[in-house]
C-alpha cells in the first residue's frame, strides 16, 4: 500500500442550524475542505451518515451529495456504521487511495438532526443498539451507557465526580473551538448538579442533539506534495466490531472494538501506542471516555477516572483527549463526528488549532477513535505529521 | 409506518417463554438465539428456557424517557446473569428506582413491555421483579 | 367428577387506601370504610393487564400441578370484563405464553364478576365429558370505577387460575349449581370506560337473591349443610356483602374467613371469589370441604362444592401462597400515581 495523505479540512457550522439543510450543511463543509486543499477535482465521494432516514427522510444520501457539490457523474456513496459511520468514511477513503485505485478522495459526514422531534431523534439514535432485545425493552442511549457505568463504578470504584471532570475538561477545550456548539465552560458542580437523564448520567455527562457537517480531502503523497500545503499522513486505519447488544458481553466495563481496531492502526505502522501523543476518543457520554481510555490500553482498568481528574489528559497534560472540545462540547452530529475527529488531529499536527487550544511541543502523532452504538463498532486512525 | 405487529410476533418465543439455543459442541446458551455459535462456528443446537431467577450486574434508571414509556418513568433497566449464566436486558418493574442495586436477585415476570398507542397493538414479554419470595 | 389439579393465583403489589381516594373527593372515608368493610384495594400498574396477570397465575398453577405438560392442556378459557383487546383475544396470548400452542381451544368469558367461575366451569366441564386430559380456566381483572363513584374505592386487580384434570387433583369438584335470571344491576355498554349501577338495586335483589338461589340450590342437589363445609368462598364486590351473604346461608366467620380477601383487596371482579378459592387452599387440608359461590351481575352464580385431596400438602407452597401476595411486598400509592396508572389523566395524544 502507498502513504495516504489527508491535505485540507472542511466544516459547516455546528450546533442547531435551522438555516441549513442536509444537503447545505455538506456543501459548507466540502466546498471548504476543496478550497483548502487546493485540489482541482475529486475522484470519488464517501458521506458517513447514520440515520438522515430517521431524521429527515431522505436516503441515497451519497448521490445527493455529489450533485449538489455539483459533481454529479462523481462516484459516490454513503457508508453507515451508526456514530461511526464518519471515521469509517474516512477509513474508506484511506483505502480507496492506498490501493491505488483513486488519488482525490473526500472523506465526509453529514447529520441533520434537528428537524424532527426529540422523541424520533431518540429514536433513530437508537436504532444503533439492538432494537429488538434492547430499545424494545425501554433502553436509550444514555440508558445503555449508564449501565456501563454503573457496573465501571461498582467494579473500579470510578465516581460521578471522574465522570463530571471529563465533561468539564473538554467544555474547558470547547470553549476555545470556534465551530463548537457549546463553548463554555462547565464546572464539576454543575454537571452533578444537572438534570440526570438515566442514572448515573447528568444531562451534561451527555454529547448533544446537532446539525453539522465535515469534509477532509484524502489523497497519495505524491498530489499531496505537489499541492504545497502542511499536511499529515494517515499511517493507520483500523475497525473492529463487537456484539451490538452490551449483555452479551463478557465484560460490560470495556469496549473491546476499540482496542481491536487501534492494535490494527498500529500494525500497520512501526509505532507503539506510546509513540502517539494524543487522541480524539469518542466521548458521547463522559463515561465513553473513561472507558476507551482503558480498553484501547492507554490506562488500566480503574485507572482512566482518576487520571482525568488529576489533569493528565487535559491540554497541557501528558496525553490529551480531545482538544476539540469532544462530542461533548463540540457537538455529535453523528455522521459527521469521525470526520471532525481527524480534521482536529489535523489542526493540531499542522499548527491550526484555534482559539488558544493549540497543545504545546509540536506533536509529530495523533489518533482518532470514533465507535458506533456502545461500542459494536469501532475506528481508528493513526495520523502523523508529514 | 413500521408495521410493529409482525415484527413483534416473530419475537414471541422469546419475549413470552425466553427460549434460548444452546450449541452442541460448546453447550453454551445463547439469548436471544443464534443460528452460529461464535465460539465454534456449531450450527447444531437445541432449544432451552432461561431460568426465571438472575441478578443485576449493572442498572440503571431512565429519567428522561422516550413518549412511549412516559407514563412509567422513572423506570429501571438492567441486566442480569440468569442462574444458568446467560445475560438478559430487561426493565425492573414493581420496584422502588432509588433501591435498585446490582447484585440484587431478580425473577422474570410476564407484563406489558410497549403499547402502539392507545388503538394499536400491545406488546408482551420479560420484565425483572424484585425476588421477594 | 373432575376438579383441580394446580391452582395460583396473582395480585398486583400496589395498594392505595381509601381514604386516599375519599380525599380527592370529599367523601367521608370512615363512613365509606364502614359501610364496604373495606380499607383498601389493589391496584394494577401500567405495565400490569388481564393478560399479564392470568399468565402468572397460569404458570403458578402449572407449578402445583407439577407434571402437567402445558401440551396437554386442550383449553385456555379466561373469564374477565377487562381483557386488553376489545377484539383479540386473551387466551391465545396465555396459551402462547405457557407453552400450550397451537392444540388448543380458547375463549375469553365475560359475565361482569361471574365470568371466572365460567372459565372455571367450562374447563371442568369439558374435561368432565372426556374432550380433553386438562383445560385452564382463569379469572383474572384490572377493573375501573369511575372516578368518584363508590366503585372506585373497590375496584381492583387480580388473577387466579385452576387447571382442571381427573388425576392428580388436588380439590375434586363433587358438585356444581348455576342460577341466572336477566337483572339489570350492572353494565357498561360497548365503548364506555367505565360501567353504570344500579346503585342499592344492585344488593337484595341482586347479589343476594342470586347468590342465596344458587347456594341453597346446591346445598339442596349436594345434601349438604353450611356446617358440613370447613370453608367457604362467595363473591365479594365489598367486604360486607360476602359476609351477610354467608351469615344468612348459615356459615359461619370462620368458615369465609381464609377467602375473605375484599377488606384488603377490593373487588378483584371475575377474579374474586376464585381468587378467594386460592387463599382457601392454600390453608385447606385433606379432606376438607369448601363451598364456593360466585356472583356476576346481568345476573347469575356457579357454585361448586370442593372436596380437597392429600395432594394439597405437596403442592401448597411450590411457589407463593396468596395470602403473601396479599399481605407482603405492599406499595401504597397516593391519588395522582393511581390515576397515571389507571390513565385516568387526559392527554391530548
Amino acid at each position: 500500500m502507498r502513504e495516504v495523505c489527508v491535505v485540507g479540512i472542511g466544516m459547516s457550522k455546528w450546533g442547531e442550524v435551522w438555516r441549513r439543510s442536509l444537503r447545505q450543511l455538506f456543501v459548507d463543509a466540502a466546498m471548504e475542505a476543496i478550497k483548502d486543499s487546493g485540489v482541482d477535482h475529486l475522484d470519488s465521494l464517501y458521506v458517513g451518515c447514520m440515520s438522515s432516514g430517521m431524521f429527515v427522510q431522505q436516503e441515497h444520501v451519497g448521490a445527493l451529495c455529489a450533485d449538489y457539490l455539483g459533481m454529479a457523474g462523481l462516484p459516490a456513496a454513503r457508508v453507515e456504521s451508526a456514530c461511526a459511520s464518519g471515521g469509517i468514511a474516512v477509513r474508506q477513503a484511506f483505502l480507496e487511495v492506498a490501493s491505488g485505485a483513486s488519488e482525490i478522495v473526500m472523506a465526509s459526514g453529514v447529520e441533520k438532526m434537528t428537524d424532527c422531534s426529540g422523541d424520533d431523534a431518540t429514536s433513530a439514535l437508537a436504532g444503533a443498539a439492538d432494537q429488538e432485545y434492547e430499545v424494545f425493552h425501554g433502553a436509550t442511549f444514555p440508558g445503555l451507557y449508564a449501565m456501563i457505568a454503573h457496573a465501571h463504578m461498582d467494579r473500579y470504584g470510578t465516581t460521578p465526580e471522574m465522570l463530571a471532570a471529563v465533561s468539564v475538561k473538554n467544555h474547558h477545550n470547547g470553549a476555545m473551538n470556534p465551530v463548537a456548539q457549546y463553548p463554555f465552560e462547565v464546572s464539576v458542580d454543575r454537571v452533578l448538579g444537572s438534570v440526570m437523564v438515566a442514572d448515573p448520567l447528568h444531562i451534561l455527562d451527555c454529547s448533544p442533539i446537532t446539525d453539522g457537517a465535515a469534509a477532509v480531502i484524502v489523497t497519495s503523497e505524491e498530489v499531496a506534495r505537489k499541492l504545497g500545503k502542511p499536511y499529515v499522513k494517515i499511517i493507520g486505519s483500523g475497525l473492529a466490531t463487537d456484539t451490538i447488544a452490551i449483555a452479551q458481553r463478557d465484560d460490560i466495563t470495556a469496549i473491546k472494538s476499540a482496542g481491536m481496531a487501534l492494535d490494527r492502526a498500529l500494525k500497520m505502522t512501526n509505532r507503539k501506542l506510546s509513540d502517539v501523543q494524543f487522541a480524539e476518543m469518542h466521548d458521547c457520554f463522559t463515561i465513553a471516555e473513561i472507558v476507551v481510555m482503558e480498553s484501547i490500553g492507554l490506562y488500566k482498568p480503574g485507572q482512566a477516572g482518576p487520571a482525568v481528574l488529576a489533569g493528565e489528559t487535559a491540554l497541557d497534560g501528558k496525553f490529551p483527549i480531545n482538544s476539540s472540545g469532544g462530542l461533548k462540547s463540540k457537538g455529535h452530529p453523528v455522521g459527521a463526528t469521525g470526520v471532525a475527529q481527524v480534521i482536529e488531529v489535523f489542526k493540531q499536527l499542522t499548527g491550526r488549532a484555534e482559539g488558544g487550544r493549540q497543545l504545546p511541543g509540536s506533536p509529530k502523532i495523533g489518533m482518532t477513535q470514533n465507535m458506533g452504538g456502545t461500542g459494536a463498532s469501532s475506528a481508528v486512525h493513526i495520523l502523523e505529521v508529514a | 409506518m413500521a408495521m410493529f405487529s409482525s415484527r413483534n410476533w416473530r419475537e414471541y418465543p422469546q419475549r413470552y417463554r425466553m427460549e434460548a439455543s444452546r450449541f452442541k459442541k460448546s453447550g453454551k446458551t445463547y439469548f436471544p438465539p443464534r443460528t452460529v455459535d461464535p465460539e465454534t462456528g456449531d450450527t447444531k443446537q437445541e432449544m432451552v428456557r432461561l431460568p426465571e431467577i438472575g441478578k443485576l450486574l449493572t442498572y440503571t434508571v431512565i429519567r428522561v424517557a422516550p413518549s412511549m414509556w412516559g407514563d412509567e418513568g422513572p423506570y429501571a433497566l438492567g441486566v442480569a446473569e440468569m442462574t444458568d449464566g446467560t445475560r438478559v436486558m430487561a426493565q425492573i418493574t414493581d420496584c422502588d428506582v432509588e433501591k435498585v442495586k446490582i447484585g440484587m436477585e431478580v425473577r422474570v415476570e410476564f407484563r406489558r413491555i410497549q403499547s402502539e398507542g392507545s388503538a394499536g397493538v400491545l406488546s408482551y414479554g420479560y420484565k425483572f421483579v424484585p425476588k421477594w419470595f | 367428577m373432575a376438579g383441580i389439579v394446580g391452582y395460583g393465583a396473582h395480585l398486583p403489589r400496589h395498594r392505595i387506601k381509601v381514604e386516599e381516594i375519599a380525599k380527592v373527593w370529599g367523601a367521608d372515608a370512615p363512613s365509606y370504610k364502614k359501610g364496604l368493610m373495606l380499607r383498601e384495594k389493589s391496584v394494577p400498574p401500567p405495565d400490569m393487564d388481564t393478560i399479564t396477570l392470568s399468565v402468572e397465575a397460569a404458570r403458578r398453577a402449572l407449578i402445583r400441578a407439577q407434571t402437567v405438560d402445558p401440551k396437554d392442556i386442550g383449553a385456555i378459557y379466561i373469564g374477565s370484563e377487562s381483557h386488553p383487546y376489545a377484539v383479540k383475544p386473551s387466551g391465545t396470548t396465555v396459551a402462547e405464553a405457557i407453552g400450550a400452542t397451537p392444540d388448543i381451544h380458547c375463549a375469553d368469558f365475560e359475565f361482569a364478576c361471574k365470568a371466572g367461575s365460567e372459565a372455571m366451569f367450562v374447563a371442568m366441564s369439558h374435561v368432565d365429558a372426556g374432550h380433553m386430559k386438562y383445560a385452564l380456566g382463569i379469572a383474572a381483572d384490572t377493573s375501573q370505577g369511575a372516578p368518584s363513584d363508590a366503585l372506585e374505592f373497590s375496584a381492583a386487580a387480580g388473577a387466579g387460575a385452576f387447571i382442571m384434570g381427573k388425576e392428580n387433583m388436588i380439590a375434586e369438584c363433587l358438585f356444581t349449581h348455576s342460577y341466572m335470571t336477566d337483572m339489570p344491576d350492572f353494565w357498561r355498554r360497548e365503548h364506555e370506560f367505565y360501567p353504570q349501577h344500579g346503585g342499592r338495586f344492585t344488593g337484595e335483589e341482586a347479589y343476594f337473591a342470586t347468590t342465596k338461589g344458587a347456594s341453597i340450590a346446591l346445598l339442596k342437589k349436594s345434601g349438604m349443610k353450611p356446617e358440613d363445609f370447613k370453608y367457604a368462598v362467595f363473591h365479594q364486590p365489598n367486604g360486607k356483602f360476602p359476609q351477610r351473604v354467608a351469615k344468612e346461608l348459615g356459615f359461619t366467620q370462620e368458615q369465609i374467613d381464609p377467602g375473605w380477601l375484599a377488606p384488603r383487596l377490593g373487588n378483584t371482579y371475575s377474579g374474586a371469589s376464585p381468587i378467594g378459592l386460592t387463599a382457601t387452599l392454600d390453608v385447606s387440608q385433606p379432606g376438607d370441604l369448601i363451598f364456593m359461590c360466585s356472583y356476576g351481575s346481568g345476573a347469575g352464580s356457579d357454585a361448586f362444592v370442593w372436596e380437597v385431596t392429600d395432594r394439597i400438602n405437596e403442592v401448597r407452597d411450590l411457589t407463593v401462597r396468596t395470602h403473601k401476595l396479599l399481605d407482603e411486598n405492599l406499595t401504597y400509592i397516593d391519588y395522582g400515581t393511581y390515576a397515571k396508572f389507571r390513565h385516568k389523566i387526559k392527554k391530548n395524544y
